[in-house]
């Protein structure tokens, strides 16, 4: 009866009755000449089994956290093969990793700024000197639209960086640019700060 | 008085009786087809409700309005009185029930009523172990929508779709719902750009394990996957040809970010530039009949959806209003884009009709992504959202009857419909 109660209120707040009428009162079920009703139905279409042994809708899953190396095999890959790590030999001069490697960019920009011109050239001496190291410059942007695109902005951005350095002499081969996007913020959150964290290049030794 | 106490503590638990609705339904549609689901009999003390999951499936097509189901189980032998159930306002009723007929082995029986002609239009019987219940009301769910609408229903395909929870990404296969979700593949980095092989078996998509972006196939039933694009630079925005041959990608190996066609069973074959340009080009999909694709460039100085045809040439403009127009979806008679428009910096789901150029917002979220339409062409997932949290929305053409998905916890996001596929 309570129950009744909880469903006849609900049907009338969704205004899905049409009249208020119980259905507890009323036959919902025809039940004169059912025998015969029976008889005159439609037998039910047999549909497809599913056995427990069915395949479709099987997920098999693959889990690369626990892979201790994770690193893709190349394919088609251009880059020679390439071992990470300093030379060894430093006593004075300056490694990637003691130069700055981070470049920030205004917002919708890719122009790499002057006022990072010393970085890069930092970065630049110890690329020439140690020419077994390999620099991977990942481009980034902040968190606003679509992912793939920001990818591409991502992508211009570690390019610009790629060819200022270029320029001042690094060799193509010891260099790949790749793209992050929106998915790896330096900073969470939508405050122009952590904005501006995020528009950035970094220089990374591998 | 004391009926009307009694009302009112029944509605706060009729709402509570609601809210176990995981699906959440807003919006009314313009002509929505009132139906009737009457609980199965047998159902009662099983955790999958049958009647309950066909009716959120039907309501959430936008195209159903449920009525009220009643208390009394009817099983599919009793003959309703069905001009009763007119009066209440149904036009449809269907019963039906649930009964073991072995150790995990259960036969669902179900039969649906024409209450405006009168009229027994069949039904189906199924049998099935109790792990796959949900799939058989979600076969029957189409089974219905097919008999009263004549389109195919999508209630019983898969999504795919990422969560972000703390540093792990999953990507996730689950049922179109949302419901039973089950994880294809667990990384520390993330993933991005799903897209779905025809065959339904596969899913391309872009991960950042190695420290930059690469593609892979991956096989869903085995959890095995090649790795297919691992060029210089990063390698994003994989579509699948409509014949599953061809992988369209975006590939930054000649410079900038531009469009490639690869052979999708390809290993280490030199991809194919679809377009040469000094612009970003990105985010491809094939028209469904594999005779073009649209793609985002900014060759015109900001980010529009363009065509091409697949063999190269001359691509021409498709999105006109507005300077931020990316991540197209087509439906599958071609006849519709989905994309997301940049309207006063919010990113809103749009939808075009490709005869006319008109095109309309759907949403009134400012942060969607990744549209997909359904393979019947009747719905569009999207991620968006919604209370600070990232959610998964599906919602009709005209936007007005959308739905919040079931999910696993965690942000979600980047949904790709899968394909029909054979029962």
């Amino acid at each position: 009866m309570y129950k009744l109660i909880v469903i006849w209120v609900l049907a009338a707040l969704l205004g899905a009755c049409s009249s208020p009428i119980k259905l507890n009162e009323v036959n919902v079920e025809d039940k004169s000449g059912q025998a015969a009703a029976a008889a005159a139905m439609k037998s039910l279409t047999p549909a497809m089994a599913s056995g427990a042994g069915d395949k479709k809708g099987t997920v098999a899953n693959l889990d690369t956290t626990k892979d201790v190396k994770s690193s893709a095999s190349s394919v088609g890959s251009a880059m020679g093969a390439a071992a990470a790590g300093a030379s060894g030999n430093t006593v004075k001069s300056l490694g990637a990793a003691d130069a700055g490697r981070t470049i920030y960019f205004a917002f919708d920009s890719f122009v790499v700024r002057p006022e990072y011109q010393s970085i890069l050239e930092e970065n630049a001496r110890s690329a020439k000197a140690n020419k077994i190291q390999r620099l991977v410059i990942e481009g980034h942007t902040d968190e606003r639209g679509g992912r793939e695109y920001n990818l591409a902005l991502g992508q211009k951005r570690a390019d610009a960086v790629r060819n200022a350095l270029s320029l001042l002499g690094v060799s193509d081969t010891q260099m790949e640019s790749v793209s992050f996007g929106k998915e790896k913020p330096a900073a969470m959150g939508d405050s122009e700060t952590a904005m501006e964290k995020n528009r950035r290049a970094e220089i990374n030794i591998r | 008085m004391n009926k009307f106490l009694i009302a009112l503590v029944a509605t706060f638990l009729g709402v509570n009786a609601l809210a176990q609705f995981r699906v959440e339904v807003s919006g009314a549609g313009l002509t929505q087809f009132p139906i009737a689901v009457a609980p199965f009999k047998g159902n009662d003390g099983m955790t999958q409700k049958l009647a309950t999951i066909v009716l959120a499936d039907l309501e959430r097509s936008g195209q159903f309005r449920g009525v009220d189901n009643g208390v009394v189980p009817m099983d599919e032998n009793i003959r309703p009185d069905l001009p009763v159930w007119r009066k209440l306002g149904a036009d449809a009723l269907l019963t039906g029930s649930i009964s073991r007929t072995g150790e995990d082995r259960y036969e669902v029986r179900f039969r649906l009523w024409d209450a405006v002609r009168n009229q027994d239009l069949g039904g189906q019987s199924q049998v099935a172990p109790a792990a796959e219940l949900r799939r058989v009301a979600h076969r029957m769910s189409d089974w219905v929508y097919e008999k009263l609408t004549g389109e195919k229903g999508v209630f019983s395909t898969r999504i795919a779709y990422v969560t972000k929870s703390a540093s792990i990404f999953n990507l996730w296969v689950a049922d179109s719902d949302g419901e039973g979700a089950q994880s294809a593949l667990r990384s520390a980095e993330p993933i991005i750009s799903p897209a779905w092989a025809p065959n339904g078996n596969q899913l391309a998509y872009v991960s950042f394990e190695s420290r930059k972006p690469v593609v892979y196939v991956h096989e869903i039933d085995s959890g095995k996957r090649r790795l297919v694009a691992n060029f210089k630079g990063s390698n994003s925005a994989p579509a699948w040809s409509p014949d599953g041959k061809t992988l369209a990608l975006t590939l930054s190996r000649d410079g900038g970010s531009q469009l490639f066609l690869l052979d999708a069973n390809s290993t280490g074959q030199e991809p194919k530039r679809l377009a040469a340009s000094s612009s970003i080009d990105t985010e491809p999909v094939f028209t469904p009949d594999g005779q073009a694709i649209y793609f985002v460039s900014d060759r015109g100085g900001s980010p529009q959806i363009y065509k091409i045809p697949v063999s190269g040439g001359n691509a021409e403009r498709v999105t006109f209003n507005g300077t931020y127009n990316i991540s197209p979806s087509l439906s599958p008679d071609g006849r519709w884009l989905a994309y997301v428009s940049r309207v006063a910096g919010a990113y809103k789901l749009h939808l075009q009709d490709l005869n006319s150029g008109q095109s309309q917002a759907l949403t009134d979220t400012s942060a969607d992504e990744s549209p997909s339409f359904a393979p019947n062409g009747r719905m569009i997932i999207y991620a968006t959202q919604q209370l600070g949290r990232e959610a998964l929305m599906t919602s009709t053409m005209d936007g007005r009857v959308k739905a919040r998905l079931a999910g696993q916890s965690g942000d979600l996001r980047e949904p790709a419909w899968g394909p029909l596929v054979a029962p």
